[in-house]
């Protein structure tokens, strides 16, 4: 069900999204100190290539480690396994990294 | 032991069994009794003494009022770990249990169920084979390669790794961490806190040569991995051992093994 591989994955997903999680709060929190409204937000976002690395890295390691906790649940819990499982997974990481990438995308080219 | 004696044990379920309690101060007991195929909680009262034990209240309705109930026990001092019973919900030796420290309230009554997380046999008594299989399939057992004729080993007792196997080297295999997991209780298959912590103090054992055999054993299908952490082991085990913490020692073994290819 949770293979070696995918422990060590969820852990190292886990370690990336500290410091980028820190970085988000830290953006937010500077981000709304001079008063910036959306389309001035927008307007530095756009054409950054800065800003699409880096939450499109954070967008992957949600979308890993999510989709591996989600599959821990839905074993568990759902009591789901074989196919489904692996379903499950997948359908999750996929929805979670089109959504992301989808987002990044647009703050990042408009 | 199994206690199984049978002399025209009732099988009611209600007040039959209360008949030959006479002391004012009695105790009120539920007693799951059954067996694989059900069972029911049945109620019983035995005389309420000072300094008892868990264990003296099931020996005396077994004794006294319900020679058919089934449990296990041998040394009654805290030794074998066999008498190990949910009480009141909680896994515990009943040996070293004293009634007065598991009563709570007002309704003060017993409430006594085999080990959660393994196959009821009859009544307490749980079959322990899956639980000894886990410690099978996690390589709990020594592998060594000196003879008689071969210089005993020298290890000093401050070396990081015996401390690390000293730490857990005292669990006698009463399953109470195994029936305090959730992660049994939701994955069967999980290899659970005690097979896993005596994996760990073999993994420590300088003399042991199936090192790389036992590295995939508790990273298999079940193994190590399954672990989230949540302490129950460490939080129920009547030896204050942590098993916890021997899990999260080989899954640091594991995740390196992983970095480095070997798994």
């Amino acid at each position: 069900m949770l293979s070696p591989r995918l422990f060590v994955a969820q852990r190292l997903t886990a370690a990336l999204m500290a410091p980028l999680v820190a970085g988000h709060l830290s953006g937010i929190i500077y981000a709304i100190q001079g008063g910036l409204d959306a389309a001035e937000i927008l307007s530095r976002t756009q054409g950054s290539v800065a800003f699409a690395l880096f939450y499109q890295a954070f967008v992957v390691a949600v979308s890993l480690h999510a989709a591996i906790g989600i599959r821990v649940i839905c074993f568990e819990w759902g009591k789901l396994s074989g196919r489904l499982l692996d379903l499950a997974t997948w359908a999750t990481g996929l929805t979670l990294f089109a959504t992301g990438s989808f987002a990044v995308a647009t703050l990042a080219l408009g | 032991m199994l206690r199984a004696r049978r002399r025209g044990a009732t099988t009611t379920t209600t007040a039959t069994a209360t008949a030959t309690a006479t002391a004012t101060n009695d105790l009120r007991v539920r007693i799951r009794r059954g067996d694989q195929s059900g069972g029911e909680m049945v109620c019983y009262r035995a005389p309420r003494r000072a300094h008892q034990t868990v264990l003296d209240v099931v020996t005396w309705i077994q004794r006294n009022v319900e020679p058919g109930l089934s449990y296990r026990f041998s040394c009654r001092v805290g030794m074998c770990g066999s008498c190990a019973m949910m009480v009141n919900g909680m896994p515990r030796w009943t040996c070293r249990t004293h009634v007065k420290d598991v009563l709570r309230g007002a309704r003060a009554e017993l409430e006594l169920a085999p080990l959660r997380n393994l196959p009821v046999i009859k009544d307490l008594v749980c079959d322990m084979s899956d639980f000894f299989g886990k410690w099978q399939r996690a390589e709990g057992r020594f592998h060594g390669a000196a003879g008689r004729h071969d210089p005993v080993a020298r290890i000093a007792p401050h070396d990081p790794r015996r401390a690390a196997a000293d730490a857990g080297i005292e669990c006698i295999n009463c399953a109470v961490c195994h029936a305090a997991c959730d992660v049994v209780a939701s994955h069967p298959g999980y290899l659970g806190p005690a097979a896993l912590n005596r994996a760990w103090t073999l993994m420590n054992d300088a003399r042991d040569t199936a090192q790389p055999q036992r590295l995939r054993a508790v990273s298999a299908d079940g193994g190590c991995q399954n672990c989230h952490s949540q302490q129950g082991c460490a939080r129920y085990c009547p030896l204050q051992l942590a098993p916890a913490r021997s899990i999260a020692g080989i899954k640091k073994t594991v995740a390196r093994a992983v970095l480095a290819g070997r798994l």
